[in-house]
């Protein structure tokens, strides 16, 4: 089964064709903000980090920032940089050109100041953009997608309605040989011995109850007893038991394929199926985490509602709160409260996610789309100094 | 389909989740893998609880999601509500 896409020279299938400016640090955003609107077509990063940062958090920095670079959704990539700070915009362009795509990069301090620097960055993307409108799509297979799944906002409707729609969708792909991934650690507290029993190997499973057992006592240190105060008066009242049935509602949104691998925050998976990426719960440090990792389309499970989207990657909105999905009818793509009023059944909604994902994947704008919704945040466990 | 009035997620599931507040004394009909399987109701089952499917004995595996998400306490017969009152976490 095909979907229609942009082959990359690195081999992998692109369904949208961005031409990005990414602003290396925070001191040279507003110059990159200036560049990508002023060319149509072009997008950027609203990225402040990249200023005083220690330890792993460089390593994150860069990791997210190359891995949006290096997204097959993206044609072409200017890097926007000021000069002083810890990362090198001039490396993290050489990174992304390594894939065989065009990467540029320009700093505030060396070209000489805000105006010529917008000026150069403007010429250099308009370039970008016209090699971008020659690029066209042909028929690739669903083999190739990596779909990135999360819940956001969610409701008594998400464990009963959208997330087993969007697991029946998940496990359709992966039987299409495409890779799905899991993530929002913080979320699997409760479930993750019942995962670990899905991971083909004991070292995968060791790998994410480790993961699980670091975000419990990160919570733990700034006051929070995740899985005391778990399940909560609220979802009680709504009929939730134990933090395991929670949890299992959450998880399901990935279908009941096993755990192929674990990878960490913004990294690329190396095998196909389902994957678990170790992210924050933040719904925007998880959406960033999994395009970073190479997530072409995300699905995005949502009970009260949301109007979340990335810069880069099409994000459907599902929801099976058919009042959110009336009130908030600009943000969301799907309704699937069929379900929960009995009258469409989990594997048909499912298959309409499918055949949903196939039609984004070739080219058909999700609502965060239309409305230009740019989210980015990127992971940190440090401060900056 | 003539409008469900509980929810089965998974085949292996041995408890339904209701869609609406649902009377003690009502027979209800549930689909699993395309079966209707018939479940009379022994106590009143808000909107988005569960109930079970089959008789459970103290410490038997509450099902859903086809995995257990906890273990009863005591018995709970055949249409009967399975909520905190019943059921404990599956780990402890």
């Amino acid at each position: 089964m095909n979907f229609m896409g942009f082959r990359r020279k690195d081999g992998k299938a692109g369904l949208r064709n961005h031409v990005l400016v990414i602003p290396s640090v925070g001191c040279s955003q507003n110059a990159a903000q200036v560049i990508a609107r002023s060319v149509k077509g072009a997008v950027c990063l609203p990225n402040i980090m990249g200023c005083g940062q220690v330890g792993e958090d460089r390593v994150l920095l860069k990791r997210t920032l190359v891995g949006f670079g290096t997204n097959p959704n993206v044609s072409a990539v200017l890097v926007v940089g000021l000069g002083c700070e810890h990362l090198d915009c001039r490396e993290v362009a050489e990174a992304i050109s390594a894939t065989g795509k065009r990467a540029e990069a320009v700093a505030i301090q060396e070209v000489g100041g805000t105006t010529r620097t917008i000026a150069l960055g403007k010429k250099i993307v308009r370039e970008m953009r016209e090699s971008a409108l020659r690029e066209t799509r042909e028929p690739l297979p669903l083999s190739d997608l990596i779909l990135g799944t999360e819940c956001g906002g969610s409701d008594y409707s998400s464990g009963l309605g959208s997330n087993p729609a969007v697991g029946a969708a998940c496990d359709m792909l992966i039987s299409e040989g495409g890779t799905v991934i899991l993530s929002e650690t913080p979320e699997l507290i409760g479930a993750e011995r019942l995962l670990a029993r899905r991971a083909r190997t004991p070292e995968i499973a060791g790998k994410m109850l480790d993961a699980v057992a670091w975000w419990e006592n990160a919570a733990i240190q700034g006051g929070q007893n995740i899985r005391e105060a778990n399940p909560g008066p609220g979802n009680i009242e709504g009929g939730i038991t134990t933090l395991e049935e929670k949890s299992l509602g959450c998880i399901h949104k990935a279908g009941t394929s096993p755990l192929e691998e674990v990878v960490a925050y913004g990294s690329q998976p190396g095998k196909k199926g389902l994957i678990y990426m170790d992210t924050p719960a933040h719904d925007i440090e998880q959406l960033t985490g999994m395009v970073a990792g190479g997530a072409q389309i995300v699905v995005f499970t949502t009970g009260r509602g949301t109007p979340l989207g990335s810069p880069i990657a099409p994000v459907i909105k599902i929801t099976a709160n058919r009042d959110t999905f009336m009130r908030m009818r600009d943000n969301m793509d799907m309704d699937v409260s069929g379900i929960l009023q009995g009258r469409e059944g989990i594997e048909k909604a499912g298959k309409r996610i499918f055949e949903k994902i196939r039609s984004v994947a070739s080219g058909s704008l999700t609502k965060a789309e239309k409305l230009h919704q740019n989210d980015f945040c990127i992971f940190t466990k440090y401060i900056n100094i | 389909m003539t409008r469900a009035k509980a929810i089965v997620i998974h085949p292996k599931d041995n408890v339904a989740t209701a869609l609406e507040p649902i009377p003690a004394g009502s027979e209800i009909a549930v689909r699993i893998e395309g079966r209707a399987k018939k479940v009379k109701l022994a106590s009143d089952i808000p909107a988005g609880h569960k109930l079970a499917l089959c008789d459970l004995e103290e410490g038997d595996v509450v099902i859903k999601y086809g995995e257990p998400i906890g273990r009863s306490t005591g018995r709970i017969g055949r249409g009967e509500h399975v909520h905190v009152h019943n059921v404990t976490s599956p780990n402890k």
